[in-house]
């Protein structure tokens, strides 16, 4: 005789407890620590706190550590924690021409104010297995030359002195931008909500919508004009005092992509920007992110929209990878009432035939 | 029992009367899907976390919560939300319908009939009836507006030219009270005259969208359908084998690998109940 499968509440502790020992791994070796991981595993800490929205490494050791290295577990984690936190109040706008640059490249000009910075990349390393790294690399030599980082002006900025780029002034009246993580998407979005949304969105789903546009999928012509990865200090005005205050510095990474643009009935041809902002070094991100603000300003520009990246509601309703795993995964849940609908449904329509 | 390092129902007061604002201006407007600021909840989008927003801030310390997926309070995701409860607020928990005062649920409404001081809060994973024949929202929310529900109407009757009856088993759309196109969630159709003039207010969370809608008690909610093929339920031949009913979702177990099926209550307390001979499942 069937017995209703009892016992849930058991089996859901078992399996916490399978997860601890298997996150755990052999007990013989020693316990990674979160400054090892923030410190070695920078990039997946820098990733987890982007689209995690909270400007926090410990947290962000912690999440991945909790997540075994699964980064959007992590990022859950992270998200999860954010929504229970008290927002004080807005930061001044960051002026990312102050950055203390780590990193500056332009692919457009082949030398500017400021240089070429190259900065700590895999971009020019050569992806062969080191197995010198197998049994740890013991001591590193500093480099020689490291001049202490100066700011330097931004790429676009040169070109917006001919008037060659259009200008980016605020809307008018500066209004307050909409905050996603308070108010929800409606369409169509302005660009301040869209690009909030695709600064959280998955970088995999904006690398491949990027890939895309440069695949045909709404050719957009794009340049990299600039990439920067440097650490800026972030201010607050307190009510109280009425005046900026430094409350700590953040690194960021910022692309501007200079498109082509032959001009419209209202605008002379000049070139237009996509504009990508990572926390960390997410250059992956800021990049791909640039290409999809780009392509989504299509209708503002007086493109066709024809191609899944120009379509806001296709882009940005499917960009956050919290709410994709989560449908996704909710694959896993019991269905068997519906289940149960469709197998009387189908036996009804054969028995039909 | 309840854990003191989170606010009492998880979220924060501000965000709960964020929710509770938008709860009120969908009883105010059944059926019609009020836009809030969803939260990411420490549950998985799409895993019950606009249910369990709605939850949050409607519960009270004295209230007694049913936790329910699928019709049963033992499967994982309700033991998961039952525990998330029980852990930030320390309410009392019930399997017995009748003894509730808020039932969670995702799929299913009781067989137990409800009563007026019950609030059924539905789980939604896609709040939109519309959504898979028209996938922009800017559309849809403009055939909402203009009560122009031809598309629904063209589904339906496709399906029959193509099988002689509508093709959907669950998630059956609905009108509320004569205006808005609603989505009931993905009960069984079964259960959709359930919906209609339930004396509990029942309302409906959707996170991962965004949306919450709601049942107002004593609302008219009537299933589509045209004159000639009127709306109909699923029907058994069999009766579950464990309490005899004739009445109740049934679900078909698998006993063994040469096509033996049994069929069993999806409600599991209805059927407990009717097992026991008791008084409180008739």
């Amino acid at each position: 005789m069937y017995v209703a499968v009892k016992g849930g509440e058991k089996a859901i502790r078992n399996s916490w407890q399978l997860l601890a020992e298997a996150r755990r791994g052999d007990p013989a070796l020693p316990e990674l620590g979160l400054e090892q991981i923030k410190q070695q595993l920078r990039l997946a800490v820098d990733r987890v706190m982007t689209e995690g929205s909270v400007y926090d490494a410990d947290l962000a050791a912690l999440a991945l550590k909790q997540a075994s290295g699964d980064a959007v577990e992590a990022i859950f984690l992270l998200r999860a924690f954010r929504a229970t936190l008290p927002r004080f109040g807005y930061s001044e706008p960051l002026d990312t021409a102050r950055m203390r640059l780590e990193r500056r490249i332009s692919a457009t000009f082949k030398d500017l104010p400021g240089g070429q910075v190259l900065g700590p990349t895999y971009d020019y390393t050569q992806r062969l297995l080191d197995f010198g790294l197998e049994g740890g690399t013991g001591k590193i030599a500093p480099e020689e030359s490291a001049a202490p980082a100066q700011a330097a002006p931004r790429v676009v900025d040169l070109l917006g002195d001919e008037g060659l780029i259009e200008p980016q002034a605020p809307a008018e009246g500066d209004p307050e931008p909409q905050d996603l993580t308070r108010e929800p998407l409606e369409f169509p979005a302005p660009r301040a909500a869209r690009l909030q949304n695709l600064a959280r969105g998955d970088e995999g789903f904006l690398l491949a919508l990027g890939y895309s546009t440069q695949r045909g999928y709404s050719h957009t012509h794009p340049f990299a004009g600039e990439i920067r990865y440097g650490t800026l200090e972030v201010e607050i005005v307190p009510e109280e005092l009425g005046f900026p205050v430094v409350v700590g510095e953040v690194a960021l990474t910022e692309c501007q992509m200079v498109n082509q643009f032959a001009g419209s009935k209202s605008e002379p041809p000049q070139f237009t920007r996509g504009y990508g902002l990572a926390f960390g070094q997410c250059e992956r991100k800021a990049m791909a992110m640039a290409l999809v603000d780009r392509a989504l300003r299509a209708e503002e520009l007086g493109e066709r929209v024809e191609s899944p990246a120009q379509e806001q509601e296709f882009v940005l309703s499917h960009s956050d990878c919290l709410e994709a795993q989560g449908f996704v995964s909710h694959l896993k849940l019991p269905h068997y009432v519906d289940f149960q609908a469709e197998l009387e449904l189908v036996r009804k329509m054969r028995a039909g035939r | 029992m309840r854990d003191d390092n989170y606010n009492f129902g998880y979220l924060d007061e501000r965000t709960k009367r964020m929710i509770r604002r938008a709860i009120l201006k969908a009883v105010a407007i059944p059926g019609y899907q009020v836009p809030f600021g969803s939260r990411e909840m420490p549950l998985p989008y799409g895993w019950g976390t606009g249910g369990i927003q709605v939850t949050a801030s409607v519960i009270g310390p004295n209230d007694v919560l049913k936790v329910i997926d699928q019709g049963a309070d033992d499967t994982v995701n309700a033991v998961n939300i039952r525990r998330f409860f029980q852990r930030v607020t320390g309410v009392a928990t019930t399997e017995r319908t009748s003894e509730a005062t808020l039932i969670q649920t995702r799929h299913r409404i009781p067989e137990t009939p409800l009563s007026e001081r019950q609030i059924v809060v539905y789980q939604v994973p896609v709040p939109e009836p519309l959504q898979r024949l028209e996938p922009r929202e800017a559309e849809t929310r403009r055939m909402h507006a203009l009560g122009d529900y031809g598309l629904m109407h063209v589904k339906l009757y496709e399906d029959i030219a193509r099988y002689g009856h509508v093709s959907t088993s669950y998630d059956y759309p609905v009108m509320v009270n004569g205006r808005y196109l609603m989505a009931p969630s993905p009960i069984p159709k079964f259960d959709n005259p359930k919906l209609d003039m339930s004396p509990a207010l029942q309302l409906f969370g959707a996170g991962r969208e965004k949306r919450i809608y709601a049942l107002p008690p004593y609302t008219r909610v009537e299933s589509v359908a045209f004159e000639d093929h009127p709306f109909a339920i699923q029907k058994w031949s069999a009766r579950c084998a464990l309490c005899g009913s004739s009445e109740s979702f049934l679900d078909e177990v698998v006993t063994d690998d040469r096509g033996g099926r049994m069929f069993v209550c999806s409600d599991t307390d209805y059927c407990a109940g009717r097992q026991a001979g008791s008084a409180f499942a008739a």
